[in-house]
C-alpha cells in the first residue's frame, strides 16, 4: 500500500476547459478518500490523472515517495474499478480476473490460485467460466471489484462505481465496501456525487467545485464545520437553509463586520407555538417520510417571505396554510461572509 | 387504407421493383439464344446451361474472375491493415492534427475519379505497372482507402474507452491492448468494412478500364462491359457473366446484412 | 541522470502523440501518393501543352489556354448540361421515392429481412451489370419493358430507346434510380428510427394530425439524414460514368454524353492529356465546391434541429 499525493496539479483541455486548478490532495496509506462534488467540479478528472489516464498540465502526481506524472497507466501498480465496470466483453469472468496478473507476467499456477482465492469471498466461484453479459448488475460489479482487488494494488480508486446498482444493492454494497477497506488496509481514492455515499464510507472526504477543493476532512467534520456555503449546502440532507438580511439580527448576526448569511440544517430547527418563537412562518406542503416529516414553511405571517424547511417529528402533523413559530439550536447555527461564502468562527 | 397497410403495400411494390430485374436477368441467363429475341414470357419454358458453359469453354471468363479476386481482395486486405491502424489513433489517441487529418480523409473520399486518372495513367506507365495486378491495386487505394477509415473510424468510436482504460490500468502497454481488447472486439466492424471495400473493389470500373491493356488482366466489370461484339450482342452470355459476377458480392451482403447497413447509415445517423 | 531526464520530459501526452502518428502514418502517406500527389500533378499537367499523339509539339507551358479552350468548348458544355440533367433528374426521384419507402418501412414490422435483401442486391451489383441489364430490359423490340407496356396498352407500338436522344434518358435514369433509390431509403429509414417515439405521443396528446406531425416532427428532425442522403447522391450523380459508358456509350451521337466520360475520351481516347486534365480540374472544382456547400449546410442544419 501507499499514499498518493497530488500537488498543485492543474487540468486545462485544449478547448479551455479548466478541470483543476493548483489542487493539492494528500492521501495516507491506508485511508479512504472520497472526492466529492456536483457533476463537472473535476472530482473524476482527479481520479483520472491519479489513474494516468490523463495528464496534468502543470503540478505533480504522486503514489508513495515516487513521481509518477509522467509515467502511463500499467506502471503505476493501480487498480481501478469504472462506473460501467468496463468488464472485457469477449473474456469469461475467469479470464478477467486473470488479466491484470497475465500482463504483469505472473506464473499460470500461481495465476490460478489467486483468481480462485479472489473469487471465493465474492462469491463468484460458480460464474468463474460465465461472459459478463450473462451476468445481473451485482455480480458484474463484484467482477469489478475482483478484478481490481486481484493484483494487491497499491491504490484502489473506484469512478463512481455504485451508480449503477439499484437502491437496496446500493447500500448492501456499501457497507460491503467499508469491511473491505478494514480488512485489507488499502489506499482508496473513490469519486462520487453522492454525499451520502461519501459521509458514509470516507475515512476523510475532499469536498471540489468548479477545480477546486472547498474542503478537506473528515466526515463529521464536513457536515459539523462546513467551510463554506458551498460546502454547507452541498453537504446534508434536506440541504441547509440560508438567511440573509434583517432575519439575522434576530439570531445575533453582527452587520457590523460586513454582510453575512446564516446557514442552519433543517434538522437544527423545532416548531414552536407562534408566539415568543425566533421566527414566524407559515406551512406551505409537508411531506411524510415515515420516521419524520419534512415541513415546507415560507416566513413571515402572511406566508409572502423566503422559503424554509424544517425536519419534525412524525406527529403532531402542522395543519397546511397554519402559522407557526421557529426556534433554532443556537449551539448549531452556521455563519459566512456573504461576500467570500467562507465560513466566520 | 391504414397506415399499416399503404405500408405493406409499398414494401410490396419495393420487392417487386428491385426483384423482378434480377429476376428477369437469371431466368434470361438460363434461355436458349435463339428464344432471347423472340416474344418474352414472364415464366420460362426451356431453361439450358448453355450460356454459362460458353462462358467459362469460349471466354475462358476465369481469368477475369481470379484478377478480380487477386485485385480486390488485395486491395481490401492492404486497406483494412493499414487503414485499421490509421483509424484506430484517429478514433481513440489524443494528438495535435487529428481533425484536419479527418477533414483530407474525408475530402480525398469525394474526389471523383476521373480526376485523377491521367496522372496515374503517366505515373503507372513510368513504373511500367500498366497491365498489371499492382497497376491496379495502387490507385484502387485513392478511394479504398479513405472509405476504410473513415468507416473504421466509426466502429472504433463505438468500442468503449473505458474497456481500454481498465486495460492500461491492469497493466497492459498501448499495443497489447489493441491486440487483446480491441482487436477481438473490432473483428465485426472489420469484417463488415472489408466487405464494404471489397464491393467498392469488385465493382471499380474507370480505373480497370483505362489502366488495363487486354484481357489476362481484366477485371470482371471491364470483361462484360467488353463482350458486345462488332455485330452483334451476346445478351446470353452478358447475363450468365452479370449473374456470376454478382452472386458473391450478393451472397457476401447478404451474409451480414446487418452489420453492413449498420456500417452505411452510421455516418447519416450521427449526422 | 539523463536517461530519467529524457523520460520525464517525454509525457504520456507526446508518446500517445507519437504513437499515432506512427500507426496513422502509413495510411497517410499512402492517401498522400495516390490521391493528393496525382490531383497536383492534373493542376500541373492542365496548364502545359501535352498531347501523346503529337509529341513534337512539346510540352510547353500555356497557362489558362486549356481552360479558355474548355469555356469556348460546345461539346464540353453539352456534357456539362447532361450531367446537371441525370443529378437533378435521378437525385429528385430517388430522395422522393426513398423518402416514401423510408416512411412506409418504418411502421411495417414484417417481413425486414426481405426488405433488406431488396435493398441491398441492387447497391451491392456492380453499375456495369446493372446498365447491361437495363439496357437487355428495354433493347430492341423484343425486350421485356416493350413487351409489357404493348401488353399493358400504354403504347401502340414499342419505341426504340437506344436511338433516339430524348427518350435514351429515360432508360439511363431508370437504371440509376433502380440501382441506388434502395440505399437511399435505408439511409432515410436509420434517420427515422432514430426519432424518439414517444415525440410521435407527445404530438398525438397534442392533438396533431398525421400531416401536422410528419411536418412538425419527422422532417426537421430527418433533416440531417436527408441532407446526408442528397450529398452522397449529388456528387455520385455527378461523377457518372460507368452506367453511361457501358448503356449507351454517350449516344446516340453525344446525346448522353456527361462530364466525365467526355473528359475520359479526351484523355484516354483522344489523349490529349494537357486539356483533359483541364478539364478533370473543373470537374474536381465542381465537386469540391458541392461537397464543400453541402457541409456548410449540413452543419447549418444539424445546429438547428438540436436547437
Amino acid at each position: 500500500m501507499a499514499s498518493v499525493r497530488l500537488d498543485g496539479v492543474e487540468k486545462v483541455y485544449p478547448n479551455g476547459h479548466v478541470a483543476a486548478r493548483g489542487l493539492d490532495i494528500d492521501v495516507a496509506d491506508g485511508e479512504f478518500m472520497v472526492l466529492v462534488g456536483p457533476s463537472g467540479c473535476g472530482k473524476s478528472t482527479a481520479l483520472r490523472m491519479i489513474a494516468g489516464l490523463e495528464t496534468p498540465t502543470a503540478g505533480r502526481v504522486l503514489i508513495g515517495d515516487r513521481d509518477v506524472t509522467a509515467l502511463p497507466p500499467q506502471e503505476r501498480d493501480i487498480a481501478m474499478v469504472f462506473q460501467s465496470y468496463a468488464l472485457y466483453p469477449h473474456m469469461t469472468v475467469r479470464e478477467n480476473l486473470a488479466f491484470g496478473l497475465r500482463m504483469r507476467g505472473a506464473a499460470r499456477p500461481a495465476i490460478a490460485e489467486r483468481v480462485e482465492a479472489v473469487a471465493r469471498p465474492l462469491g463468484l466461484d460458480a460464474v468463474l467460466d460465465r461472459k459478463p453479459g450473462q451476468l445481473s448488475g451485482g455480480q458484474r460489479q463484484r467482477v469489478a471489484l475482483g478484478r481490481a482487488m486481484v493484483r494487491d494494488p497499491k491504490v484502489f480508486l473506484f469512478d463512481e462505481p455504485l451508480s449503477n446498482l439499484d437502491a437496496k444493492l446500493r447500500v448492501e454494497t456499501r457497507a460491503e465496501l467499508a469491511r473491505l477497506h478494514r480488512r485489507l488496509r488499502a489506499t482508496i481514492v473513490y469519486v462520487t456525487h453522492d454525499q451520502e455515499e461519501a459521509l458514509t464510507l470516507g475515512s476523510r472526504v475532499t469536498v471540489m467545485r468548479d477545480g477546486v477543493v472547498e474542503q478537506v476532512g473528515p466526515p463529521m467534520e464536513v457536515y459539523r464545520r462546513p467551510a463554506s456555503v458551498f460546502v454547507a449546502g452541498f453537504v446534508g440532507s434536506p440541504a441547509m437553509n440560508f438567511l440573509q438580511g434583517d432575519l439575522v439580527a434576530v439570531f445575533g448576526g453582527d452587520a457590523q463586520r460586513g454582510p453575512v448569511t446564516l446557514g442552519i440544517r433543517p434538522h437544527d430547527l423545532v416548531l414552536t407555538p407562534a408566539d415568543n418563537a425566533d421566527l414566524i412562518a407559515r406551512v406551505d406542503v409537508v411531506e411524510p417520510r415515515g420516521s419524520e416529516l419534512l415541513v415546507h414553511l415560507r416566513l413571515g405571517a402572511d406566508g409572502q417571505g423566503q422559503e424554509i424547511r424544517v425536519v419534525a417529528p412524525p406527529e403532531p402533523m402542522p395543519p397546511v396554510d397554519s402559522v407557526v413559530g421557529l426556534h433554532a439550536d443556537r449551539q448549531r447555527l452556521h455563519w459566512f461572509d456573504t461576500t467570500t461564502g467562507k465560513r466566520i468562527e | 387504407m391504414s397506415r399499416a397497410r399503404w405500408g405493406t403495400v409499398a414494401i410490396v411494390l419495393l420487392v417487386l421493383g428491385s426483384g423482378f430485374p434480377l429476376y428477369w436477368a437469371i431466368v434470361s441467363s438460363f434461355t436458349p439464344e435463339a428464344r432471347l429475341y423472340g416474344t418474352p414470357s414472364l415464366i420460362p419454358r426451356v431453361l439450358v446451361l448453355d450460356h454459362y458453359r460458353a462462358l467459362f469453354t469460349q471466354r475462358e471468363f476465369w481469368v477475369p474472375i481470379r484478377n478480380s479476386l487477386i485485385v480486390a481482395g488485395s486491395t481490401t486486405g492492404f486497406c483494412v491493415l493499414v487503414g485499421g491502424l490509421c483509424a484506430y489513433a484517429l478514433a481513440r489517441l489524443r494528438f495535435r492534427g487529428k481533425a484536419p487529418l479527418l477533414g483530407l480523409i474525408l475530402a480525398v473520399s469525394v474526389f471523383p475519379q476521373i480526376s485523377v486518372v491521367s496522372p496515374l495513367y503517366l505515373l503507372l506507365r513510368r513504373l511500367h505497372l500498366i497491365n498489371t495486378y499492382p497497376g491496379l491495386i495502387l490507385p484502387y487505394l485513392t478511394f479504398a482507402m479513405p472509405l476504410t477509415v473513415w468507416l473504421l473510424v466509426g466502429f472504433f468510436r463505438q468500442l468503449p474507452a473505458e474497456l481500454e482504460e481498465a486495460a492500461m490500468v491492469d497493466g497492459a502497454s498501448r499495443l497489447r491492448t489493441i491486440r487483446e481488447i480491441v482487436w477481438p472486439l473490432a473483428i465485426p466492424g472489420l469484417a463488415a468494412t472489408a466487405i464494404l471495400t471489397f464491393v467498392y473493389s469488385w465493382n471499380e470500373f474507370l480505373f480497370a478500364l483505362s489502366f488495363t491493356l487486354g484481357p489476362e488482366r481484366q477485371t470482371v466489370p471491364v470483361a462484360i462491359a467488353l463482350f458486345r461484339g462488332q455485330y452483334q450482342v451476346p445478351w446470353g452470355q452478358i447475363l450468365a457473366a452479370a449473374v456470376v459476377a454478382t452472386a458473391p458480392v450478393a451472397l457476401l451482403v447478404l451474409a451480414f446484412q446487418r452489420r453492413i447497413v449498420q456500417g452505411l447509415t452510421a455516418g447519416a445517423v450521427k449526422g | 541522470m539523463p536517461g530519467g531526464e529524457r523520460r520525464r520530459a517525454a509525457s504520456a501526452e507526446a508518446r500517445e502523440a507519437r504513437l499515432a502518428w506512427c500507426l496513422a502514418a502509413p495510411a497517410i502517406a499512402t492517401i498522400l501518393l495516390v490521391a493528393l500527389f496525382p490531383l497536383g500533378w492534373t493542376v500541373w499537367e492542365s496548364m502545359h501543352l501535352h498531347d501523346l499523339r503529337m509529341p513534337w509539339l512539346g510540352r510547353s507551358f500555356i497557362g489558362a489556354d486549356n481552360y479558355v479552350e474548355a469555356v469556348r468548348d460546345a461539346r464540353f458544355r453539352q456534357a456539362l448540361g447532361h450531367t446537371l440533367l441525370f443529378t437533378v433528374a435521378t437525385v429528385t426521384i430517388e430522395l422522393g421515392l426513398g423518402c416514401t419507402l423510408a416512411l412506409a418501412m418504418n411502421r411495417a414490422f414484417r417481413g425486414r429481412a426481405l426488405v433488406r435483401a431488396a435493398v441491398l442486391v441492387p447497391w451491392a451489383i456492380p453499375t456495369v451489370v446493372s446498365a447491361l441489364l437495363w439496357r437487355f430490359i428495354f433493347e430492341g423490340r423484343a425486350g421485356i419493358a416493350n413487351a409489357l407496356m404493348v401488353d399493358v396498352g400504354l403504347v401502340r407500338e414499342a419505341p426504340v430507346w437506344f436511338i433516339r436522344s430524348g427518350l435514351v434518358w429515360i432508360p439511363v435514369v431508370l437504371a440509376d434510380v433502380w440501382k441506388t433509390t434502395p440505399f437511399v431509403a435505408l439511409l432515410l429509414l436509420a434517420g427515422l428510427q432514430n426519432i424518439d417515439a414517444s415525440l410521435y405521443e407527445a404530438a398525438r396528446i397534442d392533438g396533431a394530425s398525421a400531416w401536422r406531425q410528419f411536418r412538425h416532427v419527422t422532417l426537421p428532425l430527418l433533416r440531417p439524414a436527408i441532407l446526408v442522403a442528397l450529398i452522397f447522391r449529388t456528387l455520385d450523380a455527378f461523377r457518372v460514368f460507368d452506367l453511361v459508358y457501358v448503356m449507351t456509350g454517350g449516344g446516340p451521337g453525344t446525346s448522353t454524353e456527361p462530364i466525365a466520360l467526355y473528359t475520359f475520351n479526351t484523355l484516354l481516347q483522344n489523349l490529349r492529356f494537357g486539356y483533359g486534365s483541364a478539364l478533370s480540374v473543373i470537374v474536381f472544382a465542381v465537386v469540391f465546391g458541392l461537397a464543400l456547400g453541402y457541409i456548410r449546410f449540413l452543419g447549418a442544419g444539424l445546429t438547428e434541429t438540436r436547437g
